[in-house]
């Protein structure tokens, strides 16, 4: 009798699921085109654009103070650098020189939000491994930043506190001393941070040598932030092409060499150390001064190619605009990190469980309307 | 308060009056369990937990018990219904079925037969029957890999828990729920059994909350990766009989850890053998310390993958058992047990 699988009659199929629009672990409406055999992803392909609300054609009907407004709507976990990177695009082209008061409240609310958005990938990294408790402790500490935020500049998560030429008003009197207070405080809850889950036996074995992405790998899927760096990739624009306050501050850039997801989740919990590091250097000596300068009503941009880069939480955002000496710029495209770290998720997920999927895609820190805009 | 009765000898009305007290038993502890859950998990995540509805939010569960009961029963349309709608009831019964044996005090208990560890080994294992079902029937593909895991899972943790509990029965020499609580009044058998009988508890509860499908080892309805697993195409009571059986399924576990491991009813300075109703407090004590346990493990740890759950337990678990079982049946011929 011919008892072999493959000579025999019975066929096998590849199994096809959808993750999403709607899934628990996609955080959004991303949607993913699974292949599985059993529990072995085969291929992952991911469909966007649940979430597309053309942001670029959107800024090309509008001035260049609006078009801040709709950057919040992109990476909402960083829309104050958001913010910062398209005035700093318009800045650099009108050659404006901001105050250094600006500059250092800039980098300081960066900084605090790149740590609130850490907070929370750190919770929902937790969550989507299976531990449920991290989500709460993470925003525990992200919901302190928050109400910095609320008191400087009345909004909590989209804060359209920039605007080309400065700040839109000064910060209130408390910022310091919550600042301060805050620093103090997340000393104490990163190493409860490690105790909770990075040093647990279970969630190393879920996350050591699993993903793995080589940094050539990296480099050519274009990946940056943290997602590059876990692998090796030194690439962080803050150190690079420091911007605002970022070159009187001295900061290491977290790296990591194993490209596994342990590496991506070490480098974050490291960048929030370093964070927490610029804050100190400079929330002493916030220089006094005007808070903006001013600008004209209507911007008008010279003719020409415009492009400024920054580190978002998530890494690199470039803002790129095309003017042709008109209020409105003629194109304007954003370089959104989340996109290109998206591409490479079949290329670390494939061959891995469902599980390793799950916990390889919370380790890029994917935010869905970054990558559709 | 006798309750302890041959069931043959009796006539129908008392078997349903046991048969009522039981369920009522059941649905107490199910809604109970459910509230302790949620309060237990505010407390690990700085949350307070349900707080509106009654004192402390004791009534929560039951209005939202009183929810599922109200609710319109949808299903998919391609399901085969039959066993669609068999599946709950596997799982419902199983749970309810091996309540019976439980010795809650010395009179209390509906039935004491002398394979009573067997018989609840046995019973639980009829709920993954019900799971897989569940799964299959549904027509979904979510489901179908939630209900494939669960088989995969029980089948194996099954080998463990069994084997975890026969080197108790080494110790007692009985499978008797009853005489085996009898044999603890010379020291509970964690303490008797002292090594082996301290690795047999850690395998048992490793294995128990294995079996019950809880985090860590939720892999059947691991929620960030197939929404809400084998029971996902389920609504109204259907799904309540699920998360009832998964919270009874969890008692059973802590009961047999009990009457097993920590003497069950028993008290120190014989306390409860002169006043026997006070044993019931003993018992649920020592029971809602492990069910606490079992909720401490799942507010903190991830989830394993599904296969290091299998190679925890083939690789490691089992051999360890084995092995164990042989300590114990030296221990046991040796003498070397602890008797106070």
């Amino acid at each position: 009798m011919d008892t072999n699988i493959a000579n025999s009659n019975l066929k096998s199929e590849d199994y096809f699921i959808n993750m999403g629009p709607q899934h628990p672990a996609t955080h959004g409406v991303l949607r993913l085109l699974l292949t599985i055999d059993g529990e072995i992803i085969k291929k992952v392909e991911p469909d966007l654009g649940y979430i597309h609300r053309s942001i670029e054609k959107m800024s090309e009907r509008d001035s260049y103070q609006q078009i801040v407004h709709l950057t919040d709507r992109m990476d909402y976990l960083s829309s104050h650098i958001n913010n910062e990177a398209v005035c700093l695009t318009v800045e650099n082209a009108l050659e404006i020189e901001v105050p250094e008061r600006v500059k250092v409240i800039r980098t300081i609310i960066g900084e605090l939000t790149r740590i609130a958005s850490h907070c929370l990938w750190w919770g929902v990294m937790g969550m989507d491994v299976g531990a449920l408790t991290t989500y709460f402790y993470g925003f525990r500490d992200r919901e302190m930043i928050n109400d910095i935020f609320e008191e400087t500049c009345g909004a909590r998560l989209t804060m359209n506190y920039n605007i080309p030429g400065g700040l839109m008003f000064d910060i209130h009197p408390n910022f310091v001393k919550r600042t301060k207070e805050f620093v103090a405080h997340f000393k104490t809850k990163i190493p409860e941070y490690d105790k909770l889950l990075t040093g647990n036996v279970i969630f190393q074995k879920r996350m050591k040598g699993v993903g793995i992405l080589s940094k050539e790998d990296a480099i050519s899927f274009g990946a940056s932030g943290p997602v590059a760096r876990g692998s090796g990739y030194s690439c962080d624009v803050r150190k690079y092409y420091p911007y605002s306050a970022l070159d009187k501050v001295t900061f290491n850039e977290a790296l990591k060499t194993d490209g596994d997801s342990l590496a991506r989740y070490e480098v974050r919990i490291q960048e929030m150390w370093e964070s927490l590091s610029i804050i100190e250097q400079l929330i002493d000596n916030i220089p006094e001064g005007d808070y903006k300068v001013a600008t004209k009503a209507v911007i008008k941009l010279p003719k020409g190619e415009f492009y400024q880069k920054v580190e978002t939480a998530r890494g690199e955002l470039g803002v790129f605009i095309n003017s042709t000496g008109t209020k409105n710029p003629y194109r304007l495209k954003f370089r959104s990190p989340g996109f290109s770290n998206l591409s490479l998720l079949n290329h670390i997920a494939v061959g891995g469980k469902i599980g390793d999927l799950v916990a390889s895609m919370a380790t890029l820190d994917l935010v869905i309307p970054d990558i559709d805009r | 308060m006798i309750l302890s009765i041959n069931i043959v000898e009796n006539d129908i009305f008392n078997m349903l009056l046991i048969a009522a007290i039981y369920l009522g038993i059941f649905s107490v502890a199910g809604l109970f369990l459910v509230l302790l859950e949620r309060k237990v998990a505010a407390w690990f995540q700085l949350r307070l937990g349900p707080n509106r509805v009654g004192p402390w939010g004791l009534l929560q569960t039951m209005a939202d018990a009183l929810k599922l009961v109200s609710k319109e029963l949808t299903g998919t349309i391609k399901a085969d219904k039959f066993l669609y709608n068999l599946a709950p009831y596997f799982v419902i019964i199983s749970s309810l079925m091996a309540l019976a044996v439980f010795p809650f005090t010395q009179e209390f208990q509906a039935f004491d037969i002398n394979i009573g560890i067997f018989f609840l080994i046995a019973i639980s294992s009829i709920g993954v029957i019900g799971i897989l079902l569940g799964g299959w029937a549904s027509n979904n593909k979510f489901a179908l890999i939630g209900a494939m895991r669960s088989g995969v899972q029980t089948i194996s943790y099954e080998l463990s828990v069994g084997l975890s509990l026969v080197t108790m029965v080494l110790l007692t020499g009985t499978l008797q729920l009853s005489e085996i609580i009898e044999v603890q009044k010379s020291g509970w058998l964690i303490v008797q059994g002292h090594i082996p009988a301290i690795i047999a508890f850690m395998i048992y509860m490793i294995a128990g909350t294995a079996e019950t499908n809880r985090a860590p080892f939720d892999m059947v309805e691991a929620e960030s990766e197939l929404g809400a697993g084998f029971h996902t195409e389920y609504s109204g009571m259907k799904f309540a009989y699920f998360f009832l059986a998964e919270f009874i399924n969890m008692f059973i576990i802590a009961a047999i850890g009990t009457t097993v491991f920590f003497g069950g009813w028993l008290s120190p300075f014989g306390i409860t053998e002169s006043i026997p109703w006070l044993g019931i407090f003993w018992f649920l004590g020592k029971t809602f310390a492990l069910v606490f346990l079992m909720m401490w493990f799942r507010w903190t740890f991830p989830r394993l993958r599904v296969d290091q759950l299998l190679t925890l337990e083939w690789k490691y678990l089992l051999p360890l058992n084995l092995l164990n079982i042989v300590l114990m049946a030296l221990i046991v011929w040796l003498g070397l047990t602890i008797q106070i």
